[in-house]
């Protein structure tokens, strides 16, 4: 068995010739109280907690080995038990991903899911007991490896344990899926499976671990080696009894799937396919039979590398953890001045935000200014009331609280409160006029140093900035409702704008924690512009004659975060009115202003939808909108439909990139994922058009290269 | 304000298992700080009764207080240990005194009252931190003759105790040291030392040395059993040319940590704390530096005189083995016999090893596990030289003998 294991690892390993391999080294110790022998893996890539242990097929095949060693002490009686715990910090976080997007065959993809079976499960059939012991952070395949031990215990310092899987477009397929219900009960595991890795990849920590039942034991992580150890031998030599609770394998485990396919269909609605294939398994692994469990998770790992979902969501995640941090064009960071103080132009909701935003992360003096003093006053309120809210849910600590309302402060005169400042945003009514009056009085009284900043939605920084006489230090800073948690940040370069203040800008944001990307100074950058495409298409089509409901049908298999009427319900039809009369004026010929999107407007709704509670809260057309709207007589069907906005999302895209908005559809895609949502499984949207046939229907080319988001030629 | 002297007691003592300095040696690729750390966790888990914010000061030895063994070590253990932030915490130094002196500084505090409960131990990387580690010596020593050059050379001040008492031979310090290992041996065999032993998991990278990944430490490294004369003839006089002091009649370089609970009679008994040892007096005491080692005859003298016994009333003695010279000058000096049974009854620094500055625990967490089997002991002491000079003795009562806690 072993042998064909590792010739299966020995194959897969010269597909990967890059690998950072893991080693897992054995050594041997004596366990207290005359407990015995016993055998500890270490699994460590050699590197320090800056580049966590990954399993390739080489590391595979180097536990293995580890196993095969351990194997023949235990048959022959010269061992007590085996263990297996990680680096300083880390016990291993899951498969090398990039081992998973070299793969081109199905066969290979099978094969390292079988292979990783293969070694992992060795360890739940040797003649000792076995014990992982979680001293550091554990994902997907690391938590796997433990959970084919008989034993596990978890250290209170573990910041993080996830099966993050089908985030990604996976399934935990070394066994997780398995074996996780079968050890604490299907509803909890449908949790950890799907809820947390669909919740953004929530994380676990140590102490929730040991209460979710996955560990047996919770140790402190000062000492938490040797108290793993100390369990270990108490539990061998019988002293301690390790109880777990019984497993519902009745109703319970049913309706803990149910309950998965809902959670799966409110993120993902049935548009990608991992979630639900983890389900398939979890139901099907009911009777407990793990080897039948083993083999479907090999085939839907295989099936699900060779899918263009996974190939999205790796590179989406690539895109957000990796070209988050590095944005693309932005000037050496050297350059980048420092910001000692802010000042808000405006006291309204955002700039409040903005205010709250700046002093959180800069811990720097912030002033807001606004034309009365009650406006002011509302605007540092808001500041401390959020203030207070951090305090109450322990956030932040009395400390922490005074000093940042010592730090924000509100006054009519901006001479007063920009004397001094170094960096300064405005969030004023989105009109040119006011704006570069704005600025002109911001100049007037500003350091010649300060950096200007306008969070404008769809204004010309250009213009905004061209009478002013140091036009070179405007930038526009976009922001993304809600400010707190949306992280994109649109940083725009005006025609003018110089490197030094781009760098600054750069800077801030990342203090801010943001992720910045640099947009070229067009007609509402890059998400509004995209949405608006989007949105525009589909009220098009409603205009045209479709029905509402067959419009918003059509774009569910997207699986977007919401339909397109519920998010102008959000943006505000007003809103999303003011931005296509900007977008029609600057592209006529792509861009409509809808008549009824007016009427709507004019007659003040706030929506298309009704709610009522005897509906379930679900969406309905409201009657007054319905009486309000002027149908054609050209009915589509969702086909058509989706065609059509989707058409037209590739075509502005490629024109978008053709007009230098952005460097690359790379940073297209981080917009959107990080400013509008859009989920991993369409990698942003232009991994999604180019495998769909979109591009290459619209714009005669894909968006990318073959294999940067799909399976390498 | 009228004010009582408080009785002081030996609550408990654990430490780790001591290791070899240097590369090959089990500590090597493990911190000081974690190794005292995790030695006052195992004190906490092993005294339940002790509500740690109950505790009124952590004060932790080093020789070398620098890097890893810096920083306050009293305090920043005290937090790294997982203590109340509301326990405070410093460091003590006195050389391979400095866990006897941590002892004596809170005890002397408790018995004044400025305190119910303290943590005292001590700790010492000689791999991390090897002798000598950025001293600069005042030129004055040297120039003005303040002391010898060898000084400052602790093998050094062992060959000369040898020269000041020539009927000490390097054939008795060898025989003394075979026994220390045939008694710390058999103490092992019987268990009586593991019972107060941490264990310690400790990494290892480097494949040259032995098996790598995580391992536990649960036994000294330096015991060598089975020692014999012959083995030790051979060994080098790495001090002097023809000398009397080997690697094999000295305690080695090595890495370690001590803890210890000192409470008052009265907070012990009512936080229902055992009470394994009761102080009677302690003092210290200077000599010529050059020759170190004679140090606990008159720190011996003075803490006698102060508890008002004689030597003749001490049935246990738990003497440092710095040197084999050095424990025999002292037996010497109060006509003990090089074998007496009462003398480190389980071997001593010798087999175990000595690191430095959280040596002084080890002494009397030994001493009172004696007291404990046996109760027709009642006094016992406590003894280490030191260096630049120095001695230090503490005498202690056995609270299991009939008459403990009575005058004499």
């Amino acid at each position: 068995m072993s042998t064909t294991t590792a010739e299966l690892l020995k194959g897969a390993a010269e597909l990967f010739p890059d690998e950072v391999v893991t080693s897992a080294h054995v050594r041997h110790l004596e366990l207290p109280y005359g407990a015995g022998r016993f055998a500890l893996i270490t699994l460590d890539n050699g590197f320090d907690h800056t580049k966590p242990t990954t399993f390739g097929p080489g590391s595979l095949a180097n536990l293995n080995t580890a196993i095969d060693q351990v194997e023949k002490e235990a048959a022959e009686g010269s061992i007590v038990g085996a263990g297996v715990t990680g680096k300083p910090f880390i016990f291993a976080v899951g498969a090398d991903l990039k081992g998973v997007e070299i793969l081109k065959r199905h066969e290979d993809a099978l094969a390292i899911g079988k292979s990783g079976h293969e070694v992992f499960k060795r360890l739940s059939a040797l003649a000792v007991p076995t014990f992982a012991y979680y001293n550091g952070a554990a994902m997907g395949g690391g938590v796997e490896v433990g959970l084919h031990c008989t034993y596990r215990t978890v250290s209170k310092a573990l910041p993080a344990f996830s099966l993050p899987e089908v985030f990604l477009g996976l399934v935990p397929g070394w066994g997780g899926c398995t074996l996780l219900p079968n050890l604490i009960g299907a509803e909890k595991a449908v949790s950890v499976i799907i809820e947390n890795s669909l919740n953004q990849n929530r994380q676990l920590k140590g102490k929730q671990v040991f209460e979710l039942g996955i560990a047996d034991a919770l140790f402190e992580g000062a000492d938490f080696l040797e108290q793993s150890l100390v369990w270990t031998a108490n539990v061998l030599k019988g002293d301690v009894a390790v109880e777990r609770p019984e497993v519902d394998r009745g109703e319970g485990w049913d309706q803990a799937v149910a309950k998965g396919r809902f959670i799966a269909d409110s993120k993902v609605h049935g548009a990608a396919p991992a979630a639900y294939r983890a389900l398939d398994i979890i139901a099907a692994s009911k009777d407990g039979d793990l080897q039948a469990g083993f083999d479907a998770e090999d085939s839907a790992l295989a099936d699900l590398i060779m899918g263009g979902e996974l190939r999205s969501g790796i590179y989406a995640f690539n895109l957000v953890q990796k070209r988050a941090k590095r944005p693309a064009g932005a000037p050496d960071k050297n350059l980048a001045r420092p910001v000692t103080k802010v000042g808000v132009v405006g006291a309204g909701l955002m700039a409040s935000q903005l205010a709250l935003l700046f002093l959180r992360r800069l811990e720097v003096p912030v002033v807001l200014t606004d034309i009365d003093q009650e406006r002011v006053d509302k605007g540092v309120g808001y500041v401390h009331a959020e203030i207070d809210k951090l305090l109450a849910k322990s956030r932040i600590n009395q400390d922490k609280a005074n000093r940042l309302k010592g730090l924000v402060s509100g006054v009519l005169d901006k001479a007063e409160g920009f004397s001094d400042a170094d960096f300064i945003i405005e969030a004023v009514f989105e009109e040119i006029g006011v704006k570069q009056q704005v600025f002109a009085e911001v100049e007037a009284v500003a350091p010649a140093h300060a950096i200007l900043a306008t969070n404008t939605s769809s204004l010309s920084v250009t213009e905004m900035a061209s009478k002013l006489k140091h036009p070179e230090r405007v930038v526009g800073f976009h922001f993304f409702n809600p400010v707190a948690i949306l992280p994109l940040l649109e940083i725009v370069r005006g025609e003018q704008t110089d490197d030094v203040s781009l760098a600054t800008a750069f800077g801030v944001a990342r203090k801010l924690k943001k992720t910045a990307v640099l947009v070229k100074d067009a007609p509402a950058f890059v998400v509004n512009r995209i949405l608006t495409r989007f949105m525009g298409e589909i009220q098009n089509v409603i205009d045209e004659g479709t029905p509402v409901a067959v419009a918003e049908k059509a774009v569910e298999p997207l699986g977007l975060p919401m339909s397109p009427l519920v998010l102008l319900e959000l943006v505000g039809p007003a809103i999303g009115l003011h931005v296509s009369e900007t977008l029609n004026r600057a592209f006529p010929d792509r861009f409509t202003v809808s008549e009824n999107l007016a009427a709507v407007v004019k007659a003040g709704k706030r929506g298309f939808y009704v709610y009522s509670a005897e509906n379930g809260f679900k969406p309905e057309l409201d009657p007054e909108v319905a009486a309000l709207l002027k149908q054609g007589d050209v009915a589509l069907t969702e086909e058509q439909t989706r065609d059509r906005v989707l058409d037209a999302v590739a075509q502005e895209i490629g024109l978008m990139l053709d007009e230098g908005v952005v460097a690359e559809a790379q940073d297209i895609d981080l917009c959107l994922i990080t400013g509008a949502g859009w989920p991993f499984h369409l990698g942003g949207i232009t991994p999604y058009l180019d495998r769909e046939g979109v591009s290459e229907r619209v714009n005669g080319k894909k968006f990318l290269a073959q294999g940067v988001a799909s399976v390498p030629a | 304000m009228p004010r009582t002297v408080r009785d002081v007691v030996f609550v408990d003592g654990v430490r780790t298992p001591f290791g070899k300095a240097g590369p090959k040696g089990i500590y090597h690729e493990t911190r000081a700080d974690d190794l005292v750390v995790k030695a006052i966790r195992e004190l906490l888990r092993r005294n339940p009764a002790l509500d740690p914010a109950k505790i009124d000061e952590v004060a932790i030895a080093a020789t070398t207080q620098i890097g890893d063994q810096g920083l306050t070590l009293g305090r920043t253990a005290g937090i790294l240990a997982g203590l109340p932030q509301s326990v405070p915490g410093y460091s003590i130094d006195r050389m391979c005194a400095g866990a006897l002196t941590a002892v004596t500084s809170v005890a002397g505090s408790i018995a004044f009252g400025a305190y119910d409960a303290v943590i005292a131990g001590g700790v010492e990387h000689m791999g991390r931190h090897p002798m000598g580690e950025g001293v600069d010596p005042n030129p004055r020593f040297v120039s003005e003759k303040l002391v010898d050059e060898s000084a400052l050379f602790m093998g050094m001040t062992a060959e000369n105790l040898h020269d000041r008492y020539p009927h000490i031979t390097k054939l008795r310090a060898d025989e003394y040291a075979v026994r220390s290992q045939e008694k710390a041996a058999k103490a092992y065999a019987d268990g009586k030392i593991q019972q107060d032993l941490v264990p310690i998991s400790v990494r290892n990278t480097n494949s040259e040395v032995g098996e790598t990944g995580w391992g536990l430490v649960t036994a000294d490294e330096p015991m060598r059993p089975g020692t014999t004369l012959e083995s030790l003839a051979g060994l080098k006089t790495p001090f002097r040319v023809h000398g009397n002091v080997t690697a094999g009649n000295a305690a080695g370089l090595n890495d370690g940590a001590t803890a210890s609970i000192i409470a008052s009679e009265e907070f012990a008994r009512e936080n229902n704390l055992p009470v394994k040892m009761r102080l009677v007096s302690y003092a210290f005491a200077g000599v010529e530096p050059e020759v170190m080692g004679y140090g606990p005859i008159p720190a011996t003298e003075k803490a006698l005189a102060k508890a008002g016994l004689s030597i003749g009333d001490i049935d246990l003695f738990e003497i440092n083995e710095a040197f084999a010279v050095q424990v025999l000058a002292f037996l010497d000096h109060y006509g003990i016999a090089d074998d007496d049974a009462r003398v480190n009854q389980y071997g001593g620094a010798i087999a175990y090893g000595h690191p430095l500055a959280s040596s002084g625990v080890r002494l009397m967490t030994q001493l009172a596990r004696q007291f404990e089997e046996q109760p027709e002991v009642r006094y016992g002491l406590t003894t280490m030289c030191v260096g630049f000079g120095m001695g230090a003795t503490v005498i202690w009562e056995n609270p299991h003998h009939k008459d403990a806690g009575g005058s004499k």
